[in-house]
């Protein structure tokens, strides 16, 4: 197991590695300069703009510049400037990182209990009609694209209750509740189908006849036999999906307004702030590949069929 | 969509050995005894023939590429044709059915109706194209990273990793970004390029289950070179999760190509989009709700449709899963 944790960790270096570069490349290769865009209307002077951009290092060598960076980051968590601001990356990043984190780990409650429920009945009413009405609904949510979903909700609910239709603060629930559900409905009907698929091949599992033919009350065998074995999958999705709400965050905090990391890289985007953006999804990646990296372990102890050399 | 990948292929694999189709339908078995030749596709065929589920999204996926490709067989009226005086003019008109007027106009006075006929084209062509590039360079890498194993493997799977490591959308909007004029093989290509990990991680899988069947074995043993195993052998046999996956991902993609035009890094103006229609119409969302509601209706109903053709192709391919 030890091994395997090393021998994961290593190999997400150049994982790592290759993902930043890709990204500080895309960005830095984007037309507009964020140096002249500082003047607004006024015209710089070639001197002016020459020294900010030495400033700034954008002067020099892509690869001399994302060495840079990495190691900046690396040896003294410095993610560089916000140029319009002025402020450091990280500050901006501690400012919206909570926000989605609450938004994500809402979203994943709502994804965890809806998705395995209604996954749950569909299993358990397998070729019933209850099982296709499951069916049909989980595929509208998967083919309902986000931004229509939240002005749905938007013109459906929040206008005629007179509910705001922006979250002004993001530690209301009440106020998010919107915002995660819409981020929650394409995963939780991933939940819903795969906790479904397994459940129903696991029901004709021999230690499932087992269970039934030594006499186990029905709960036990359903609630500590089925749902164990089959909940594995689940657990895994759900894990790599964290992280995956969170990059998906950007067009539901659009939509709601939420000044969280999504909201952020639209801006910096929009701004070619190239240094904030990579800042951003270098966090995401992280997280991502930190996901990934715990959901590989968790299998291993919710089954211990699996060992890792 | 995980966790199709084995089983397809173990389908795939048992149905060129000739074996007996196992369902519990008489008249199909009996039928598949009278052909014991049928391939898997053809028995996946006879399957999709009695399903709701295929039939409906078929006529729907239909109906979209016949507007897509002629159009002006279901509007006479041009899709950017302003006239300010029918501004918000927005009553369904019942007796008017599929004339310009019949869906309302929008707030430049456009026909919401033509626009949402024009709008078709485009994203079936940004949909299929960039299933194509996926499909390919996905098979591609995949099939590889697969069948040689070793060093080759550990380097793809690495690639694969990266791009699978940037967030799709957030991939996407940069490339975008860095264009003004943007095309439809544009979206297409950037979605592509950015969506094919998927399709090789489901082929490497395939393939390597693929890799250990006998008729492999036997074709090895016989001395047929390696592209004629990987071409004659392990691609038709390894090929059905990955359609299954395609076909899922067609109607995602065309998800996509609306958020894009939503976010406005789509199709440039004056291309006719429903994502950008949506877009437009969100800031009149208290006033004239028409203008967004039929192109993201038509919107979920396509991407509705492609997703369930996929997942009947699934299930015709994977008869575990019934």
């Amino acid at each position: 197991m030890g091994r395997y944790v090393i021998r994961r960790l290593l190999q997400m270096i150049p994982v790592f590695i290759g993902t930043t570069l890709l990204i500080f490349i895309a960005v830095y290769a984007l037309p507009g300069d964020p140096v002249r865009g500082l003047f607004g209307d006024k015209t710089p002077s070639g001197a002016q703009l020459a020294s900010l951009r030495h400033e700034y290092g954008l002067d020099r060598n892509i690869f001399v510049q994302y060495g840079n960076y990495m190691w900046n980051m690396v040896a003294h968590f410095d993610f560089g400037t916000q140029i319009a601001s002025g402020r450091p990356v990280t500050d901006i990043l501690g400012d919206a990182f909570p926000v989605t984190i609450r938004l994500a780990v809402f979203a994943l409650v709502l994804e965890i209990v809806f998705g395995i429920a209604l996954g749950v009945i569909s299993g358990m009413f397998a070729g019933k009609f209850l099982d296709q009405a499951i069916l049909v609904l989980t595929l509208l949510f998967i083919a309902i694209p986000v931004f229509v979903l939240a002005f749905l909700i938007k013109a459906a609910i929040l206008f005629p209750a007179d509910l705001p239709p922006n979250v002004n603060d993001s530690n209301n629930l009440g106020q998010m509740l919107a915002p995660a559900a819409v981020l929650a409905t394409a995963s939780l009907a991933y939940v819903a189908r795969l906790t479904r698929g397994t459940l129903v091949e696991n029901r004709r599992a021999d230690y499932m006849r087992t269970a039934v033919a030594k006499g186990l009350p029905r709960r036990r065998v359903i609630g500590v036999h089925l749902m164990r074995n089959s909940l594995i999958p689940v657990v895994t999705f759900l894990g790599t999906d964290l992280g995956a709400l969170m990059g998906g965050a950007i067009v539901t905090e659009g939509a709601f307004n939420i000044k969280g990391v999504g909201g952020t890289i639209y801006e910096s985007l929009v701004r070619r702030e190239g240094t904030t953006l990579v800042g951003l999804v270098t966090i995401l990646v992280l997280v991502y590949l930190l996901c990934s990296l715990l959901v590989d372990l968790l299998y291993a102890v919710l089954d211990p069929r699996i060992r890792y050399a | 969509m995980p966790d199709i990948t084995k089983e397809a292929a173990d389908e795939a694999a048992k149905h060129t050995l000739g074996e007996p189709v196992p369902t519990a339908d008489t008249a199909v078995v009996e039928k598949a005894a009278a052909d014991k030749n049928r391939s898997l596709w053809g028995d996946a065929w006879v399957d999709l023939r009695r399903r709701p589920m295929f039939i409906i999204s078929a006529l729907i996926i239909l109906l979209l590429i016949v507007m897509s490709a002629f159009p002006g067989l279901f509007t006479g009226t041009d899709p950017t044709a302003t006239d300010l005086q029918n501004h918000y003019l927005s009553k369904p008109k019942l007796g008017h059915v599929f004339q310009a007027d019949w869906l309302g106009y929008d707030q430049q006075g456009r026909s919401v109706y033509s626009r949402l006929v024009h709008g078709t084209r485009n994203s079936v062509l940004v949909g299929f194209g960039a299933t194509i590039i996926v499909t390919l360079l996905g098979s591609f890498v995949g099939m590889v990273a697969g069948y040689f194993g070793g060093w080759l493997d550990a380097i793809l799977s690495r690639v694969t990793d990266i791009f699978f490591g940037i967030p799709f959308l957030l991939g996407a909007m940069l490339v975008m970004n860095a264009f003004t004029d943007r095309k439809w093989w544009l979206v297409a290509a950037a979605l592509g390029i950015l969506g094919w990990t998927q399709i090789t991680r489901v082929m490497r899988g395939s393939v390597l289950t693929v890799k250990q069947s006998d008729y492999v074995q036997a074709a090895k043993a016989l001395g047929a070179s390696t592209s004629r195993i990987m071409l004659r052998h392990i691609l038709p046999n390894a090929m059905a999760p990955v359609i299954v996956v395609a076909t899922i991902a067609l109607g995602t993609y065309i998800g996509a190509e609306a958020t894009l035009s939503y976010l406005g890094l789509g199709l440039s103006a004056p291309a006719v989009s429903w994502g950008a229609d949506i877009s437009d119409g969100l800031a009149q969302i208290r006033v004239a709700q028409h203008v967004l509601l039929y192109p993201s209706i038509m919107l979920t109903l396509t991407v509705f449709a492609f997703i369930m053709l996929g997942e009947a192709v699934r299930n015709a391919l994977d008869p575990k899963l019934r």
